[in-house]
C-alpha cells in the first residue's frame, strides 16, 4: 500500500483540468468578457468549457488504469476509466446541448459549475473510500442543484432546484447515516477494508439499518420508484442542458459509485435472490426498487403529455432496467451495467439536446409540440428518432444492445425462477408497452402535420448540430459494434 | 449464393440513398427504389440458379461479431430461405411497382420501404438467433412509419396497433430466447447452440419456452386470436406497404416459428401441437366467416391472409415433412396472391374509384371500365380460393395431405376453411367488378373518367401472376429446394418429436 | 400407344383459342365467332381421328401419354382414352360446336363469350381423359371458372345468385373430394387412377386404411361427384343455374358438364371403392330413384319451360346413376346379363341425354329469342302453325328425349331399364313411374307450345333461320342413326363394358 502523492497528483489530472477550466472561464468572463455580447461571452465560455473537457478526457485516457491509488483511497480500474471517459464525453454533450439554447445571463458560471459537477463525477468514478465517495457525491450534488435553478427567470427553475435540493439534502442525509453505521460496524471507511471485515461477520440489526439507509439515499439520488418524486418536475423546470446532464452524467456516475459501494464493498451482504424465498441481503431491497421503478415509469409515462414529464418518467422506467443491472453485476461484471447506463445517458441527453432546440424557436413542452418536425428540421428529427428508438431499446441502437444484455446476465442469476427472472420477464413485457409512448412521440415527428402557426424551418446552431449527430452515430455505432465497449470490461462477477 | 447478403447491404443503402435523392426528385427516389429492388430480386434469383439442394444450412458470412455473449454475424441460407428471399425479391419489386404513384415525400417512403425490405432479407438469412431478433425488430419501424405517413382510413390506429402487437410478440420472443441463453450451457445465441442448451433443460421449463417463442412468432404469421392487427393494418397501409405486409412480413412470423421455434424446442411443439393446430383452424374459419360478411373490399382481403395464413400455421403445426413443406409452399403462394389482391384493390381500384365500400363499387360497372384490372382480380382471386393451376393449390393440398397424417379433424376442418374461402372470394369478385354485370342497359359512364392502367402496374401485375402460375404448374421447382431442408439435423429433432 | 399427343391436341387446342381470342381485338366479332367455331370443332374432328386410330377391343388405356410432372407429389402428366372417355370426347365435340352457334346471335362481348366457351370445353375434355387426380382436379376445378362467368354475365335477371350457387355447391363438394384424395395420398402415396384402381382391385388400399376411413373418403369422393352429377339430394343448385344460364351455356351445362359428374362415379368411385359402393347401393338406388322420379314429378309442376327442362335433365342423368348402383349392389355374383345392357344403357344414356337435353334447351332459346324473353308453358301456342320446321326438329328432340323407339333415347333407357330389372326389379318398377311422368311433361309441353290455338304474339314467329337448322340438325340426324343403329355407339364401349362385368368386384 502506498501513499504516493505524485501518483495521487497524476491520477487527478482530469479533476484538475475541470477545475482549471472553470476557473479559467469564470475569470476570463470577469476580466475580458465584459465587453463583448452575452452570446460572443456564451461561446467564449463554452469553448473554455469544451477544452478542459476534451484536455480532461485525453488525461484520463493517457492515464489509464493505475489500479489503488494513495493507499486505498481511489481506484483506477477500468470501470473508473470507462466511467470517466463516459461522464467526459456526456457532460461535452451537455455543453452542446448548452450551445443550442437560449444563452443565460451568466454563462460563464453555468459552464463552470457544469464543470465542477463534472469533477465530482469524475471523482465518484473512481472513488474507494466513503467520505471520498461522499464528497465527491455532494460536490456534484450541490453543482446540479444550483444547475436546475440556474433559470432565473422561470418560477418552474426556481421550484424544481428547490424540490430537487430538498429531496437531495434528504437523500444525503440518510446517505451520511448510512456511512456512519457502516463505520460503526466494522471501524473502516475504505472499501476494499470494509469487504474485509464484512466477509467474516454475519449480517446484523446495524448492518441491516446501514444497508436500508445507503439504499434510501441510493434510490433517491438514482431517481428509483418510490423515492422518485423530485424527477419529473426537476426535468421539467430544470434549463435543458441541467436536465440532460441530471439524467446522463449523473447517473452513470452515480451507478458506476453505488456499484463499487455495493459489489466490491457490501458484497458479503448482498444476501441470494436466485431463488424465491432467500430474502436477508441489500439484492432483495434492490430487486424491490427495480421493480418499483418498472413498473411505475412505464405506466406513469403512457399518461404524460409534456415531452419531459415524459421523459421524465422513462428514465424512472430505465432506472429500474439499470437496478437490474446492478443485481446482474453479480454474475456479469461492470460491462453490461455500464453500456447501458452510458448510451442510456447518450440517448436521453442527445434527445433534451432537439427538444433544447425545438424550445428556443419557439415550441412549448407538449408533445404535440414536436408535430412536423420531420418537415421543419429533418436533421432534428432524424436524430430524435435515433435517441428515442434507442431509449425504446430497438436493434439496431444501442438501446437494444443495451437491454438484451443486461437481461441476459439477470437471466442468468438463477434463472426464471427467481426473483431476478420475474422482474426480467417484466421488464421485457413492459418494454412493449414503453413503445407506445416512444411512439407517440415520434408519431408527431415524423407522421404528423405541423400546427400552422408553428410551422417554419428551424435553424439548428451549427454546434448543436454537430454534437446531435455526433450522439446519433456513438448510439448507432455503439449498436452496431456494443465490443467497443464491452471490451473494456471482463464479463466476471465483480 | 455467396452475393446473398448483398441483398441486406443492397436494401439498407438502397434506403440511405432514397432518402437522398427524394430530397431532389421524386423520380430519382424512385428509380432508385426499383434498381435495388431489381437488383436484390436478381441476386436471389442468381443465387437460387446456383443453388444445389441439400440438407445443410450453407453458410454465407460467419464472424464473430459480439464475443462477449458469443453472439456470431452468422448468415447462412437453405431452401427454405431460399424460397423465402425469392419471394421477398419478387414482392418487394411488385411493391415499388404498385407504389409508383406516392408523390408525398417520396424518398422517405422509399427509404423506409428499402428498410424493411432489407430487414426481411436480414430475417430470412440469419443462422443466430440473436441477429435474427435484431432484424426482426428492425422491421417493426419501418413498417409502423410506412403505415402512419401513408396510409388510409385510421392509419394511425392501425399502425400503432400493428407495432405494439409485433413488439409484444418479439418481447415473448426476446424472453424465450434469454430463458434458454441464460439457462447455462450454451455459449452463444447460434441456432444449434441454443437447440443444445434447451435440450438439457427441464420438460416444464421447455414447454413455457416453447409457448413463449412459438406465441411471439405467430402473432406477427397473424394466429388467432392474436390476429387482429393484420387485417386493421393491412386496411390503413399503403398499397405497397400491405403488399409487403401481407406478402412478406406475415411470414417473418411463420419462419420465425419453423426456423426458431420448432428445432429449437421439438419437445414444445410435441405438447402444444394441438393447441396450435385447434387455433390455425379456428383462424382459418373464423376469419373466413369474417371475410364473408365485410363490406368494405380491403378487410375482405385483410382476413383472407389471416384465413390462409392459418393453412400455413396448421401446416407447421402438423409437424412432418408433408406438411411443413406444404406450408412453405403456402408462405410462398400466400406471399404473391395476397400482393397481387392487394395491389388490385388498393391501386388499381381505389386510387381510382375512391372508395373501398362495397356496396358503392357494387353499382360501378367496373368490369367494363377496367377489364384489364378485373380480369387481374379475377385470376387473382381463383388463385386465392386454391384453383388448380395455382401456386395456392398444391400448397393447401400438401398441407392437408400432411394434415391428414395427424389428425383428420384437422384435415376436414381445414377442408370447410377452403370451402369458405372460395365463398368470401367468389362473393368479393361478384360484388366488385360484376356489380352491373347482368343490368340490362348499358350503365351510363361515371362523372370522372377513371385513369389508365400505367405501365408499373402492369407490370407488376403479370409478374405476380406469373409466378403464382409458374409455381402453381410446377411446385416442384421450390420442393426440390425445401424438401432436402427439412431434413437437416436441426429440422430432423421436429419429425423425432424431440427426442434425441 | 403412340408418340403423337393427340389427347394433349384435343384437350389444348380449344384453349389454345381461347388464348388467341384474348389477344383479338374485340372489334371483329365475326373472325372472333369463326375462329372460335373452328377450335370448337377440332374437339370433333380429333375425336373422330381417334375414334379411327381406336382398338376397341383392346383392353386398358390407348393414346396414353405419361410423363413425370411433379414429383414429390408423385403426379404425372397422365392422359388416357378408353371407350367411354372417346364417347364423351365425340359427345363434346358435337355439342360445344352447337352451343356456340346458338350463341351466335349474341352481341355483347363476343369474344369474352367465346373464349370463354372454348375454355369450359377444354376444361370438360381434361376431364374425361385426364388419368392422374392432380389434372384431373386441375380440369374439374378450372370448368366452373367460365360457367359461373358464362351465367353471371350472360344469364338472366336472377344470375348473380344463381351462378354463386352453383359454385359453392360444386366446391363444397370437390372440397371434399380434394380432402379425400389428400387421404388417399398420405396412405397409398399416389395420385394416379390406374394405380389406385389396381390397388383396390388386390385390396392394397385397404390395407394401408383402416375401414372407417375409407368409408369416409368414399363419402368424400361421393359427394364431391354426387354435387356435381346431380344426384338427389344434392341438385337444388341445377334449376336455377340452368334456367339462368343463357342458351348457348344452357346447352353446355346439360350436355357435357352434368356428364363430367357421371363419368367420374363410373371412372373414379366405382373402381376404387367398389365395397363402400356396394354397402351404400340400397341407399344410393334409392337416392338415384329419387332423382327419376322427384325430377319427373318437380319437371311436371313447372311452368317455366328451362326450369322443366332442367329438372327433366336431373331425371334423365339419375337413370345412368341408377343402373351403376344397381350393378353394384349385386355385389359378387353378377347376373351378367343383366349387367352388361345396364352399363351400356347408361353409357348410351349418357351420350343421348346430351344431345337431346341441349337440344331442348336451343328449342326454348329459340322460342325465347322470338317471343323476347318469355319462356312460359302457357305463353306460347300453335308455334306448329308458325314455325312448323322448328316445330317438327323440337318435336323429335322432346320424343327421343321422352324415349320414343326409333329413336336413341329409347335404346339408351330400354338397355337400362332391361338391366336394371334384372338386377334390383323393385327399382326399375320404381323408375318407371319416372319414365310415365317424363312422357306426360314432355307431352304438354309439345301440345301447350306447338298445337292448340295461336297463342299471342306466335303468328308472327318466324320459322328457323339456316344457322338455327345448322345448330338443331346434325344433333337431331344422330338422333335417328343411334335410333337405329346404336351398334355404332356401342361397339365403342361394349368390349369395355364386357370388361367391367367380367371382374365385377
Amino acid at each position: 500500500m502506498s501513499y504516493s502523492y505524485s501518483l495521487l497528483a497524476r491520477a487527478l489530472l482530469p479533476e484538475m483540468m475541470l477545475v482549471a477550466g472553470a476557473l479559467l472561464a469564470l475569470t476570463y468572463d470577469l476580466i475580458l468578457g465584459r465587453r463583448h455580447t452575452l452570446g460572443e461571452r456564451r461561446s467564449a465560455a463554452l469553448w473554455i468549457g469544451a477544452t478542459a473537457l476534451v484536455a480532461a478526457l485525453y488525461d484520463s485516457v493517457s492515464i489509464g488504469v493505475l489500479g489503488p491509488v494513495y493507499g486505498h483511497t481511489l481506484r483506477l480500474d477500468q470501470l473508473a476509466l470507462a466511467t470517466r471517459v463516459g461522464v467526459l464525453g456526456l457532460a461535452l454533450l451537455t455543453l452542446g446541448v448548452a450551445a443550442g439554447v437560449k444563452a443565460t445571463r451568466h454563462p460563464a458560471e453555468y459552464v463552470a459549475i457544469i464543470l465542477f459537477a463534472t469533477t465530482g463525477f469524475t471523482l465518484m468514478a473512481a472513488a474507494q473510500h466513503l467520505l471520498v465517495a461522499f464528497v465527491a457525491l455532494e460536490l456534484a450534488s450541490l453543482s446540479l442543484y444550483v444547475l436546475a435553478g440556474f433559470d432565473k427567470d422561470r418560477r418552474e427553475s426556481a421550484e424544481a432546484a428547490l424540490k430537487y435540493f430538498l429531496f437531495g439534502g434528504m437523500a444525503t442525509a440518510f446517505l451520511l447515516f448510512g456511512f456512519s453505521l457502516i463505520y460503526g460496524a466494522t471501524g473502516e471507511l475504505d472499501l476494499t477494508r470494509i469487504a474485509l471485515v464484512l466477509g467474516h461477520n454475519k449480517m446484523t440489526l446495524l448492518l441491516a439499518l446501514a444497508l436500508v439507509m445507503v439504499l434510501v439515499a441510493f434510490g433517491f439520488k438514482a431517481a428509483a420508484a418510490p423515492f422518485h418524486l423530485w424527477a419529473p418536475d426537476a426535468y421539467e423546470g430544470a434549463p435543458t442542458p441541467s436536465a440532460a446532464l441530471i439524467a446522463s452524467a449523473s447517473k452513470l456516475a452515480g451507478f458506476t459509485l453505488f456499484l463499487r459501494l455495493l459489489w466490491p464493498g457490501l458484497g458479503a451482504l448482498a444476501g441470494d435472490i436466485s431463488t424465491a424465498g432467500n430474502t436477508g441481503g441489500w439484492l432483495t431491497l434492490v430487486a424491490l426498487l427495480a421493480g418499483a421503478s418498472l413498473l411505475l415509469g412505464n405506466l406513469a409515462a403512457l399518461a404524460q403529455s409534456n415531452i419531459r414529464r415524459l421523459l421524465a418518467y422513462s428514465a424512472i422506467a430505465h432506472t429500474g432496467a439499470m437496478l437490474l443491472g446492478v443485481i446482474a453485476a453479480q454474475i456479469a461484471g461492470a460491462g453490461p451495467l455500464f453500456y447501458y447506463v452510458a448510451t442510456y445517458g447518450v440517448a436521453t441527453a442527445g434527445a433534451f439536446g432537439v427538444i433544447a432546440v425545438l424550445e428556443t424557436n419557439g415550441g412549448g413542452q407538449k408533445i404535440t409540440d414536436l408535430a412536423g418536425l420531420s418537415r421543419r428540421s429533418p436533421l432534428l428529427a432524424g436524430c430524435l428518432a435515433v435517441f428515442i428508438l434507442s431509449l425504446a431499446g430497438i436493434p439496431p441502437l444501442a438501446g437494444f444492445f443495451g437491454k438484451f444484455a443486461v437481461f441476459a446476465a439477470a437471466l442468468k442469476v438463477g434463472g426464471v425462477a427467481g426473483p431476478a427472472g420475474w422482474l426480467t420477464m417484466l421488464a421485457i413485457a413492459l418494454s412493449a408497452v414503453a413503445l407506445y409512448y416512444y411512439l407517440v412521440v415520434l408519431k408527431q415527428a415524423l407522421v404528423a402535420a405541423p400546427a400552422p402557426a408553428n410551422s417554419g424551418r428551424i435553424r439548428v446552431p451549427a454546434a448543436a448540430a454537430f454534437t446531435l449527430v455526433v450522439a446519433a452515430a456513438l448510439i448507432v455505432v455503439l449498436g452496431l459494434f456494443p465490443s467497443l465497449l464491452l471490451n473494456f470490461f471482463e464479463l466476471r462477477p465483480v | 449464393m455467396n452475393l446473398l447478403p448483398y441483398t441486406i447491404y443492397f436494401s439498407f443503402a438502397g434506403a440511405v440513398l432514397s432518402l437522398v435523392a427524394g430530397m431532389r426528385s421524386a423520380a430519382t427516389a424512385r428509380a432508385v427504389a426499383l434498381l435495388t429492388t431489381v437488383a436484390c430480386w436478381g441476386l436471389t434469383l442468381y443465387a437460387a440458379c446456383g443453388f444445389t439442394p441439400s440438407s445443410e444450412m450453407l453458410t454465407l458470412v460467419d464472424v464473430l461479431w459480439i464475443p462477449q455473449l458469443g453472439i456470431r454475424y452468422h448468415l447462412a441460407a437453405d431452401g427454405i430461405s431460399l424460397t423465402l428471399v425469392v419471394l421477398t425479391g419478387l414482392a418487394a419489386t411488385a411493391g415499388v411497382l404498385f407504389s409508383w404513384n406516392i408523390e408525398e415525400r417520396t424518398g422517405e417512403f422509399f427509404a423506409f420501404y428499402l428498410a424493411l425490405i432489407g430487414s426481411v432479407y436480414g430475417v430470412f438469412l440469419s443462422a443466430d438467433a440473436f441477429l435474427f431478433f435484431t432484424f426482426y425488430e428492425i422491421a417493426i419501424v419501418p413498417k409502423y412509419f410506412l403505415i402512419a405517413n401513408w396510409g388510409s382510413t385510421s392509419r394511425e390506429y392501425g399502425a400503432m396497433k400493428l407495432a405494439l402487437y409485433s413488439f409484444a410478440g418479439s418481447a415473448l420472443v426476446l424472453a424465450g430466447l434469454l430463458w434458454i441463453y441464460a439457462s447455462g450451457p450454451a455459449e452463444g445465441f447460434g441456432l444449434g447452440q441454443l437447440a443444445q442448451a434447451a435440450v438439457t433443460m427441464g420438460h416444464r421449463e421447455q414447454l413455457a419456452i416453447f409457448a413463449l417463442i412459438f406465441t411471439g412468432f405467430a402473432v406477427l404469421a397473424g394466429m388467432f386470436p392474436f390476429h387482429t392487427w393484420a387485417p386493421t393494418g393491412h386496411v390503413a397501409a399503403p398499397t405497397g406497404a400491405s403488399m409487403l405486409l401481407a406478402g412478406v412480413v406475415m411470414k417473418l412470423g411463420a419462419y420465425g416459428c419453423l426456423r426458431v421455434a420448432m428445432p429449437l424446442i421439438p419437445a414444445g411443439l410435441d405438447f402444444w401441437q394441438p393447441v396450435i393446430a385447434w387455433l390455425a383452424v379456428a383462424g382459418i374459419i373464423y376469419a373466413g366467416l369474417v371475410a364473408l360478411v365485410q363490406d368494405n373490399f380491403k378487410f375482405v382481403i385483410g382476413y383472407s391472409s389471416v384465413s390462409h395464413m392459418g393453412f400455413v400455421l396448421l401446416g407447421l403445426a402438423a409437424a412432418n415433412p408433408l406438411a411443413v413443406a406444404g406450408a412453405v409452399l403456402q408462405m410462398f403462394s400466400h406471399g404473391v396472391i395476397a400482393g397481387l389482391l392487394f395491389a388490385v384493390v388498393g391501386r388499381m381500384v381505389y386510387e381510382r374509384t375512391h372508395t373501398r365500400q362495397l356496396e358503392v363499387l357494387r353499382k360501378m360497372p367496373l368490369h367494363r371500365l377496367m377489364p384489364f384490372t378485373a380480369v387481374v382480380f379475377v385470376l387473382a382471386g381463383l388463385a386465392s380460393m386454391g384453383m388448380p393451376g395455382f401456386s395456392g393449390f398444391p400448397a393447401e393440398l400438401t398441407i392437408l395431405i400432411g394434415t391428414w397424417q395427424v389428425s383428420k379433424v384437422w384435415a376436414l376442418a381445414a377442408a370447410v376453411g377452403v370451402l369458405i374461402a372460395a365463398a368470401f372470394t367468389l362473393r368479393v369478385i361478384q360484388v366488385s367488378f360484376f356489380g352491373q354485370a347482368n343490368s340490362a342497359a348499358l350503365p351510363s359512364t361515371p362523372d370522372h373518367p377513371l385513369a389508365p392502367v400505367t405501365w408499373p402496374e402492369r407490370t407488376g401485375a403479370i409478374l405476380l401472376l406469373a409466378a403464382t402460375l409458374l409455381i402453381g404448374l410446377k411446385p416442384d421447382l421450390l420442393h426440390n429446394w425445401i424438401g432436402p431442408s427439412l431434413q437437416s439435423p436441426l429440422m430432423q429433432a421436429i419429425w423425432s418429436g424431440g427426442a434425441p | 400407344m403412340n408418340s403423337f399427343p393427340l389427347l394433349t391436341l384435343i384437350i389444348f387446342i380449344p384453349w389454345l383459342g381461347a388464348l388467341l381470342l384474348a389477344q383479338m381485338s374485340r372489334a371483329h366479332p365475326k373472325i372472333i365467332r369463326g375462329l372460335a367455331l373452328l377450335f370448337s370443332l377440332s374437339t370433333l374432328a380429333l375425336g373422330l381421328v381417334a375414334w379411327a386410330n381406336f382398338t376397341p377391343a383392346a383392353a386398358g388405356y390407348q393414346f396414353v401419354e405419361q410423363h413425370r410432372w411433379i414429383s414429390f407429389l408423385n403426379v404425372s402428366y397422365h392422359f388416357g382414352l378408353d371407350g367411354m372417355s372417346l364417347l364423351l370426347v365425340l359427345l363434346t365435340g358435337l355439342v360445344a360446336p352447337a352451343a356456340l352457334l346458338a350463341s351466335w346471335k349474341i352481341e355483347r362481348d363476343t369474344r369474352l363469350f367465346s373464349l370463354l366457351l372454348l375454355f369450359l370445353q377444354g376444361s370438360a375434355l381434361g376431364v374425361f381423359l385426364a388419368l392422374d387426380f392432380f389434372p384431373w382436379f386441375i380440369f374439374w376445378e378450372l370448368s366452373l371458372v367460365p360457367a359461373f362467368f358464362l351465367i353471371k354475365l350472360w344469364g338472366g335477371p336472377g344470375a348473380s345468385r344463381a351462378a354463386y350457387q352453383f359454385v359453392i355447391y360444386t366446391i363444397g363438394g370437390s372440397v371434399f373430394m380434394l380432402l379425400a384424395f389428400a387421404a388417399i395420398f398420405a396412405a397409398v402415396g399416389t395420385f394416379d387412377f390406374v394405380e389406385l384402381a389396381v390397388l383396390a382391385q388386390n385390396g392394397g388400399l385397404a390395407t394401408k386404411m383402416s375401414g372407417p376411413a375409407l368409408t369416409a373418403i368414399f363419402l368424400g369422393v361421393l359427394l364431391g361427384l354426387a354435387v356435381k352429377v346431380p344426384l338427389f339430394p344434392f341438385h337444388t343448385w341445377l334449376p336455377s343455374a340452368y334456367a339462368e344460364a343463357p342458351t348457348g351455356a344452357s346447352m353446355f351445362l346439360t350436355g357435357i358438364m352434368s356428364k363430367m359428374g357421371v363419368y367420374g362415379f363410373f371412372r373414379i368411385l366405382w373402381p376404387l371403392f367398389p365395397a363402400q359402393l356396394h354397402a351404400a347401393a340400397p341407399v344410393l338406388i334409392g337416392l338415384a330413384l329419387g332423382g327419376v322420379v322427384l325430377g319427373a314429378f318437380a319437371a311436371m309442376a313447372q311452368t317455366d319451360l328451362k326450369r322443366m327442362v332442367a329438372y327433366s335433365s336431373i331425371n334423365h342423368v339419375s337413370y345412368c346413376l341408377l343402373a351403376l348402383f344397381a350393378v353394384s349392389s349385386c355385389g359378387s355374383e353378377p347376373a351378367r346379363d343383366s349387367v352388361v345392357p345396364a352399363l351400356s344403357g347408361a353409357l348410351l344414356q349418357m351420350f343421348n341425354h346430351g344431345l337431346s337435353a341441349s337440344a331442348l334447351f336451343f328449342g326454348i332459346g329459340v322460342l325465347e329469342v322470338r317471343s323476347g324473353g318469355k319462356r312460359g308453358l302457357n305463353d306460347f301456342g300453335g308455334v306448329r302453325t308458325a314455325a312448323p320446321v322448328f316445330a317438327g326438329l323440337c318435336g323429335l328432340a322432346m320424343f327421343s328425349s321422352l324415349g320414343l323407339p326409333g329413336l336413341n333415347g329409347f335404346v339408351g333407357e330400354f338397355l337400362v331399364f332391361r338391366g336394371v330389372f334384372g338386377l334390383a326389379p323393385w327399382a326399375a318398377a320404381i323408375g318407371c313411374l319416372g319414365l310415365f311422368a317424363t312422357a306426360w311433361f314432355l307431352l304438354t309441353f309439345w301440345q301447350r307450345v306447338f298445337h292448340g290455338p295461336v297463342g299471342p304474339g306466335v303468328a308472327g314467329f318466324k320459322d328457323l333461320s339456316g344457322l338455327e337448322i345448322a345448330t338443331l340438325a346434325p344433333g337431331i340426324a344422330l338422333m335417328f342413326v343411334l335410333g337405329v343403329w346404336p351398334q355404332l355407339l356401342v361397339g365403342l364401349f361394349n368390349p369395355l363394358v364386357t370388361a367391367w362385368s367380367g371382374h365385377l368386384p
